[in-house]
């Protein structure tokens, strides 16, 4: 019976976030619009609401296309593979009752953002082409020198709180949130998850004026739809993630998912208002600001930790 | 652990049908050289699309690994924190992420950090 519910429980997720990211990206095109001084889908139906819906139609009747030379399998797998690991991770959601809700989340979360980077690099690799390379290439790169900024701050985060499991967040949080006692790495963090979603500022992986589309050029159809899922459920995800970590972690609360549509619109907000970053800047702001930024905080949060516990 | 596995297998299960489901629907042509040649603004690839690399992206994946492998390490020091000795952690936590952080500035002393030369 416990079996049974907590499965349809997180189906039940999945199905309501695989929703949600469709209407994400009726979102993202309106705001897109509002911001360029254009209204944005408003044709179909009523005000543009079922546009995503047409657009999955479209995507799936589109033809798929089977580049020569290319790895077909690896091809084939790999949005598929992408899609199934920005599904799985959202079932370490912190809900009370009827979902897993793991002491292991954080690293639970940390498992699956780093699988994220095998599927980008063999979608790249696999079409056999020169821009598919580099994209994948740079999203490789990009994504890698930003997980180690994510897993320390993280780091630090659990630190404070003593546990991996993410519940203990709404507890520390009761009376103040983290995004006011520690407002320095809540930016940090949020810049950090733009980029690992490759997010505007930083869309190396598909860089439109230099590269087509980058790692995806070669895709159409199944296959595009699919990483075009599993890039805006990361998102989400993502936007979820900083709402547990410095905004409550009220999950129980309907004003929670409120925040969380806000910060998804702010990844939003950024990609219409930023132009694109220059490579090897965005190296410099990785490996030169943010990591040494997280060490020394991680270090702080140690001396802070032990100066606690020798008080009491 | 059993209903995570089930779902993890459901949602495996649900990506591959929508792929499969893509490939069912989506509109069959003919299947000709030009249009599944590689992507290149109209004409043949010239070169191979797997040869060319620049070392600076594999320089970078050596100094995540050595990164990586210490967080690997950190992870850990949390659940111990609770069981431990206080002095024993403390000293060895701090000493370990100092190490970390004199080995950041090292090599950003030693230039590998930088992108372009």
């Amino acid at each position: 019976m416990e079996l049974i519910l907590s499965l349809i429980g997180s189906l039940l997720l999945v199905i309501c976030v695989l929703v949600s990211v469709a209407f994400l990206t009726l979102l993202e095109r309106k705001v897109l619009g509002y911001i360029q001084i254009r209204k944005g889908p408003n044709k179909v139906g009523l005000m543009g609401i079922p546009q995503p819906f047409c657009d999955a139609i479209k995507l799936f009747t589109k033809e798929q296309t089977y580049p020569l030379l290319s790895n077909y399998l690896s091809y084939y797998i790999s949005p598929i593979f992408s899609l199934f690991l920005s599904l799985i991770v959202w079932m370490c959601m912190p809900f009370f009752v009827k979902l897993y809700s793991f002491n292991l989340g954080g690293l639970f979360f940390l498992c699956c953002t780093s699988l994220g980077v095998y599927t980008v690099m063999v979608a790249g690799w696999s079409s056999n082409s020169n821009y598919a390379l580099l994209g994948g290439l740079r999203a490789v790169a990009q994504t890698i020198s930003y997980e180690v900024s994510l897993a320390l701050i993280l780091l630090s985060f659990i630190i404070l709180i003593g546990s991996y499991n993410f519940l203990y967040f709404y507890y520390y949080q009761v009376y103040i949130w983290f995004f006011i006692i520690l407002f320095p790495m809540a930016l940090v963090w949020l810049i950090i998850s733009l980029a690992e979603t490759n997010r505007t500022p930083f869309d190396f992986a598909e860089g439109e004026s230099e590269l087509v589309s980058g790692f995806n050029v070669e895709y159409s159809s199944g296959g595009f739809a699919l990483i075009f899922l599993a890039e805006y459920a990361s998102i989400l995800f993502m936007s979820m993630l900083f709402c547990v970590l410095f905004l409550g972690c009220d999950v129980f609360n309907i004003l929670f998912y409120f925040k969380l549509m806000f910060i998804s619109f702010v990844f939003i907000w950024v990609r219409g208002t930023l132009p694109r970053f220059r490579y090897d800047k965005l190296m410099y702001l990785a490996w030169k600001c943010f990591l040494s930024f997280s060490l020394n905080y991680l270090l702080f949060f140690i001396g802070f930790k032990i100066l606690l516990f020798s008080l009491l | 652990m059993l209903s995570l596995i089930l779902i993890a297998s459901i949602i495996m299960i649900i990506s591959f049908i929508v792929m499969f489901l893509a490939s069912i629907l989506s509109k069959k042509t003919l299947v000709d050289r030009e249009k599944s040649s590689p992507f290149e603004c109209g004409f043949d690839p010239k070169s191979s699309s797997r040869l060319p690399f620049s070392l600076h992206f594999f320089l970078i994946t050596i100094i995540f690994l050595i990164f990586d492998v210490e967080i690997a390490l950190i992870l850990p020091m949390i659940i111990i924190f609770k069981f431990s000795n206080m002095l024993v952690w403390s000293m060895t936590s701090i000493i370990f992420i100092l190490i970390l952080l004199i080995g950041l500035y090292h090599e950003w002393n030693q230039g590998m950090l930088n992108w372009t030369n």
